[in-house]
């Protein structure tokens, strides 16, 4: 028990650690700066160490271990209240920490070479650093409040990275955009917490779980309303996604690490941990699972008509969140952690890769300015590519593989993993509660699924195959080929170790039925399923085989289709021809989507102009004016007494004088009364 | 002799009259001059009350009081001055450089 | 009467006394000469070790009963010794850099000082109100110190003027409650306390000259007037210990004088007062763009929290109160020290938010330094700001007052708005020209440091096992259960 506390401490510390070397070193000696193999090996041991460790705990454990509490010590106490600095090594937890050290480790060896020519290197990991310390707070806290720090903690770090090139005002202020929606949810989560701990007294999770028939039906319900609140503004959901598209600002490996695979998923996370809590509101849960449909369609339109890179990545992201929210909803919470697990597989990978595409994109820019050509693209956009497969192998077999997993064809990973989402949403539709309802969700979802397939192979088409097109945009760009080159090994390597992932993860989850309908008899080959059933309050998954099998080949069918629109469409040069066609398709409805539904301009309109407006306007005259209105109202009362005191007259301290005169008449009213 | 209750009278006018008087008026002397007239009521308040409780206690903080605002007058007059320099006019309603 | 043992019982304000009177004769042998700073720097660490000494010592009485020592008080001593100390520190440098150095300014603060020791430390209403005005007098001089300036002499105006006003309505509700009770001794009064209308009004009135004093809203108008047109440094004394001072008073006042009874309703006056303060405080401070102003409504708002632990009217929230004006004390004085430094640089008005853009980087230590005190104030964790806040808002809670718990929350939520404004234009925003910032003497430099250290020590320290500070505070029990053995 000793020596596990100080490994878990070290799982905790070595990432902190690494921020405040490389951080303090970096702030105050300059040389330190260019020795970008040091810092770049201080951050990415700091990472790979605590992997080491995860998995060493991982190994040690087995689906039926109890959960085991480290406390470190007392943080707070006051009275009968006492918060300690304790984690909480589970199923879930572990399982988290894995993906969270794991990618995280793979993304930090990426950037060793992405961003190797950034005078902010330094920074850069220094940041990174700190993001893992507050995300491990977040999976592993033993209690709300920890969680919450950590909570706070990835949201400040998301902060800094996206605004990491801040000299961009863009970018400082798509930071901002981050940061603002994700209070409007930290308020919710908030309030949530404060009833938690009103209703039982603590916040440790064991005591909120296991003390659950203390709350009453109405808590229940706001409760897990707050903390949903809360989760749609961490992970990006309707009404607060429009942050997350707006973070791509950052650099490509901060999109991969925070707005892919990990920060993004705390949602999903805490609604796992409180699932006990969750299943005894179905009202709840249905809302949960309307708006995680809702947003997988909604973003999934929109990504089909955008042009850039990693907005195409962004909004499928938001879309895939979705997904997750709606297993939530439908009582799949294993279905929602596993699809955690692969997404972050694969949607890792597929950053990465476009990072990689941008980087060399990056190198054509210059080196054509280089020969003297003032040539400027966006190095984003998809139209100026086309026939990269050719130059980069590596990254468009990875790409490739990713696009394929995420689309859902079997056997990669994402197949296996919506599946199972959707299976949920129709084992839902199947139960008492909102069936109707969760048979459309479910209908959602499949219509989201033709969608993915369909922008993810537009994406990959357009990029890697044809010919290259920056030649025909652009004049002087004729030849620019030559220019075009692989990216180095640090990182590939991370790209075919999660292409890797991505292909073979989906065995980590599957369905039981599959090997039931050929034995006969009860199997328990669902991996994941056997690991989280103690944690998760799972809603049994009751559907006969025949449904199941029929959902599986409805599921591949549609994935099916969606790819050979996809090549059918783009395969040959045709982008522009067969963007314009579905244009014409779609009308109104397209321009709907190419204008992501309006939200920004009528969340601008709707709440961010007029706040400004009135605190810029209203509050900024407050002082002066209310108490000047005081003074004037009172004037007229004052005149009363015009033939007593000639000179009726208020200054500015006179002004005072009267605020503190009403000061006194309130507080002897409430003394005497 | 009388009772109390009009001391106690005579003091709380004279003290909403030193009140009213800091609302109003835009001298700053006068001003200064209205708060005087505040302590002052509210020393004959503590007189009256010593006298009523038979002790002396109200009495020795009548004589604080007497003292400070003494050394509040010296401040007091010295800061007017000092705004006089500057301004040329001790008119409260016109000394409001820092605001908002 | 034991003359040794009451000198002994009030030697930090004696000692400060006294040197106040070695700085005027000095003073009047040299002009402006540095002994000044010498004599006030080591009769204050005089001060300090001596206050440092009656730590944990029981509540007694000296002088008679009309002063208290030990306990409470003797912390609070600890606090406002601190202020000054830290204060004199970045004094020397700020106001020579500002040609406004006069040896007579180290005499002011060294008899402000000890008016706030007295009045911390007062146990009857004379004292009381001799502590408070020697302070406040002291406090008016210092507000005009620029008096060549019309914004020096406009803030020392309006300083005095409100607090000659408030100073008018302290007496009166001193004299009604001696006309209620018959006596000045706060004990007695507490025991002599009842609910007839001529005591509720003198309470009230009582009440009214502290909220004035630690500016609580509706009586804070005067507090960013005279904020911004006093010395910075000068600022930053007067926010933090005058308004520690006031709060140990308030609390010993509270504690002992005004049980918490039936149709004694202090707690409403002061749940109503703290909403007030903590709303309009921030709010206000939003729309900020002078950070001496957006300094001041911040104090405004801070004294709201700390209301909230007066409100709570248990012992758990006094020690919650003291502990916050303690991280009150070193954040703010630190916030003001930095601002102070940034101000007296050349080129542009750096008192104004947006002329700070870019200079984060340029002088690390102190971009950093501002950015813990700015981030300690927005109470975020781990810093002691949080830490302050979290002890009394779990007071309130605990006084079953979660709405008032819940409103607190809110409006420091919404303060992180204003303090991380500060925080983008030092690191997120474009320099508008190229500016060189000055070097910062090595004394003001090591007092922003240890300054930004104490603010993350104490943070991290309540979080730490053995939690000297707050135990040391919980350790001096219920303070109104003293109350008995105090009546002489």
């Amino acid at each position: 028990m000793e020596s596990a506390t100080a490994l878990l401490s070290l799982i905790i510390a070595l990432p902190l650690a690494g921020f405040l070397i490389n951080g303090i070193i970096g702030l105050f000696v300059e040389s330190f700066r260019t020795k970008k193999q040091l810092i770049g090996i201080i951050a990415n041991t700091a990472v790979f160490i605590p992997f080491v460790i995860a998995v060493y705990f991982f190994m040690n454990m087995n689906a039926g271990s109890e959960a085991v509490v480290f406390k470190l010590f007392t943080w707070i106490e006051a009275g009968s209240f006492s918060v300690d600095i304790a984690y909480r090594i589970d199923q879930l937890s572990i399982m988290m920490t894995l993906v969270v050290t794991g990618v995280g480790f793979l993304i930090h060896l990426y950037s060793m070479g992405y961003m190797a020519d950034d005078e902010g290197y330094w920074k850069f990991f220094a940041y990174l650093n700190l993001f893992i310390f507050a995300m491990l707070n977040l999976v592993l806290g033993n209690n709300l409040l920890l969680l919450f720090l950590g909570w706070e903690g990835v949201g400040v770090c998301s902060y800094l990275l996206i605004g990491f090139w801040y000299t961009d005002m863009a970018k400082s202020d798509a930071a901002k955009k981050a940061f603002i929606y994700n209070r409007v949810g930290d308020f919710a989560f908030l309030i949530a917490m404060f009833m938690v701990f009103q209703t039982v007294g603590s916040l440790n999770f064991d005591a909120i779980l296991g003390n659950l028939e203390a709350f009453s039906e109405e808590y229940i319900v706001a409760i897990g309303l707050l903390m949903f609140v809360g989760a749609t503004g961490k992970s990006a959901q309707i009404p607060l996604f429009v942050w997350l598209p707006d973070a791509m600002a950052g650099p490509t490996p901060v999109s991969a690490l925070i707005h892919a695979a990990t920060m993004v998923t705390s949602g999903i996370y805490l609604i796992s941990r409180m699932s006990p809590m969750y299943v005894l509101s179905p009202e709840v849960m249905l809302v949960v699972a309307v708006i995680g449909a809702l947003t997988a369609i909604v973003a999934a339109t929109i990504a089909i008509t955008q042009n850039d890179i990693k907005s195409v990545l962004a909004y499928s992201t938001v879309s895939q969140l979705g997904y997750m929210f709606l297993a939530l909803g439908a009582g799949g919470f294993t279905a929602a952690m596993f699809h955690v697990v692969t997404h972050a597989f694969f949607k890792a990978c597929l950053f990465l890769g476009s990072g990689s595409v941008i980087h060399t994109m990056h190198h054509v820019e210059h080196e054509l300015e280089h020969e003297g050509k003032d040539v400027h693209f966006d190095p984003q956009d998809m139209r100026n590519m086309g026939g990269l497969r050719k130059y980069m192998p590596s990254t468009y077999k990875t790409f490739l593989i990713s696009t394929i997993a995420i689309a859902g064809i079997p056997p990669l990973a994402g197949f296996f993993s919506k599946d199972e989402v959707l299976a949920m949403a129709a084992n839902a539709g199947a139960g008492e509660f909102g069936s109707y309802m969760y048979m459309a969700l479910w209908g959602v979802g499949i219509i989201t699924a033709f969608l993915t397939a369909f922008y993810m192979f537009r994406l990959t088409l357009t990029t890697f195959h044809g010919e290259f097109k920056l030649g025909k945009r652009f004049k002087e760009a004729i030849g620019a080929e030559k220019y075009l080159h692989e990216s180095p090994a640090t990182m590939t390597i991370p790209l075919w170790t999660l292409a890797g992932a991505a292909t073979v993860g989906g065995f980590l989850g599957v369905p039981n039925f599959i090997v039931e309908t050929f034995t006969h008899e009860e199997a328990h080959v669902n991996l994941l399923h056997n690991w989280l059933h103690h944690v998760t309050a799972d809603v049994e998954l009751t559907l006969s085989h025949a449904v199941e099998w029929g959902l599986m080949a409805t599921s591949i069918v549609i994935a099916v289709l969606g790819v050979v629109v996809a090549f059918r469409m783009y395969n040959n040069n045709q982008q522009q021809e067969s963007d314009a066609a579905i244009a014409k398709r779609f009308g109104g409805l397209y321009d709907l989507w190419k204008d992501k539904y309006n939200l920004d301009e009528v969340y601008e309109g709707l709440i961010v102009r007029p706040i400004v407006r009135v605190s810029d306007k209203v509050l900024a005259v407050f002082d002066m004016k209310v108490v000047d209105g005081f003074v004037n109202a009172t004037a007229g009362t004052v005149k009363l007494f015009g033939s007593l005191f000639r000179y009726v007259q208020t200054g500015v301290v006179s002004s005072y004088a009267l605020a503190f005169v009403i000061g006194v008449i309130v507080i002897l009213y409430l003394m005497v009364m | 002799m009388l009772e109390i209750d009009w001391f106690l009278a005579v003091s709380a006018v004279m003290f909403t009259i030193g009140i009213i008087g800091v609302l109003i008026r835009r001298n700053a002397i006068v001003i200064f001059m209205c708060v005087e007239l505040m302590l002052n009521a509210v020393n004959l308040s503590l007189v009256s009350f010593a006298s009523y409780h038979g002790n002396i206690d109200g009495q020795i903080l009548v004589f604080f009081a007497l003292a400070v605002a003494a050394a509040e007058a010296v401040v007091g007059l010295a800061i007017i001055i000092a705004i006089y320099r500057n301004n040329l006019s001790v008119d409260v309603s016109k000394i409001n450089l820092l605001r908002w | 009467m034991d003359y040794l043992g009451d000198i002994q019982a009030f030697l930090p304000g004696v000692i400060t006394a006294l040197a106040g009177l070695i700085v005027i004769v000095i003073e009047s042998l040299k002009k402006d000469s540095s002994a000044t700073f010498w004599v006030t720097v080591l009769s204050l660490v005089a001060a300090l070790f001596f206050s440092i000494q009656s730590l944990g010592t029981g509540l007694d009485t000296a002088f008679s009963g009309m002063l208290v020592h030990g306990g409470a008080v003797a912390f609070g001593n600890v606090i406002i010794v601190v202020a000054t100390l830290f204060c004199v520190f970045i004094s020397e440098d700020y106001l020579k850099g500002i040609n406004h150095y006069y040896g007579e300014t180290y005499a002011l603060i060294l008899f402000a000082t000890t008016g706030m020791m007295c009045l911390a430390g007062s146990n009857d209403l004379i004292t009381l109100f001799i502590g408070l005005e020697t302070m406040s007098i002291c406090l008016y001089v210092m507000a005009g110190l620029i008096k060549d300036e019309k914004s020096g002499a406009e803030a020392a105006l309006k300083y005095f003027l409100l607090g000659a006003f408030s100073t008018g309505f302290l007496l009166y509700g001193m004299a009604l409650i001696y006309g209620a009770t018959g006596t000045t001794n706060i004990s007695a009064i507490g025991a002599a306390a009842s609910t007839d209308l001529l005591f509720l009004a003198g309470a009230a009135l009582l009440l009214v000259g502290f909220l004035f004093k630690v500016s609580a809203v509706p009586f804070h108008m005067w507090t960013p007037d005279v904020y911004q047109g006093t010395p910075t440094t000068l600022t930053a004394y007067f926010a933090t210990a005058s308004k520690a001072a006031t709060f140990v008073a308030l609390i010993m006042v509270l504690s002992r004088a005004l049980p918490v009874m039936e149709g004694l309703n202090w707690q409403m006056v002061f749940s109503v007062i703290a909403i007030l303060t903590m709303v309009f405080g921030n709010i206000i401070a939003l729309v900020q763009d002078n950070l001496k102003r957006m300094l001041a409504y911040s104090s405004i708002a801070h004294a709201g929290y700390a209301l909230v632990g007066l409100a709570a009217g248990t012992p758990e929230g006094y020690s919650a109160v003291l502990f916050y004006m303690f991280a009150y004390t070193i954040m703010n004085i630190g916030a003001f020290g930095v601002i102070a430094y940034y101000e007296r640089n050349k080129g542009m008005d750096f008192s104004e938010v947006q002329n700070l853009a870019g200079l984060g980087f340029k002088k690390p230590v102190m971009g950093i330094a501002l950015s813990i005190f700015l981030f300690s104030l927005a109470g975020i964790p781990p810093l002691v700001g949080f830490a302050g806040k979290y002890y009394v808002f779990a007071a309130a809670i605990n006084a079953e007052m979660v709405t008032l718990a819940v409103i607190g929350v809110l409006a420091s939520a919404a303060s992180v708005y204003y303090y991380l404004r500060v925080m983008v234009y030092l690191y997120f925003r474009e320099e508008h020209k190229p500016v060189e910032l000055f070097n910062p003497t090595l004394l003001y430099k090591g007092t922003i440091i240890i300054l930004a250290i104490l603010t993350l020590y104490y943070g991290i320290e309540p979080i730490l096992p053995a939690s000297g500070l707050m135990e040391l505070l919980n350790s001096y029990g219920n303070l109104g259960a003293v109350t008995n053995v105090l009546i002489p």
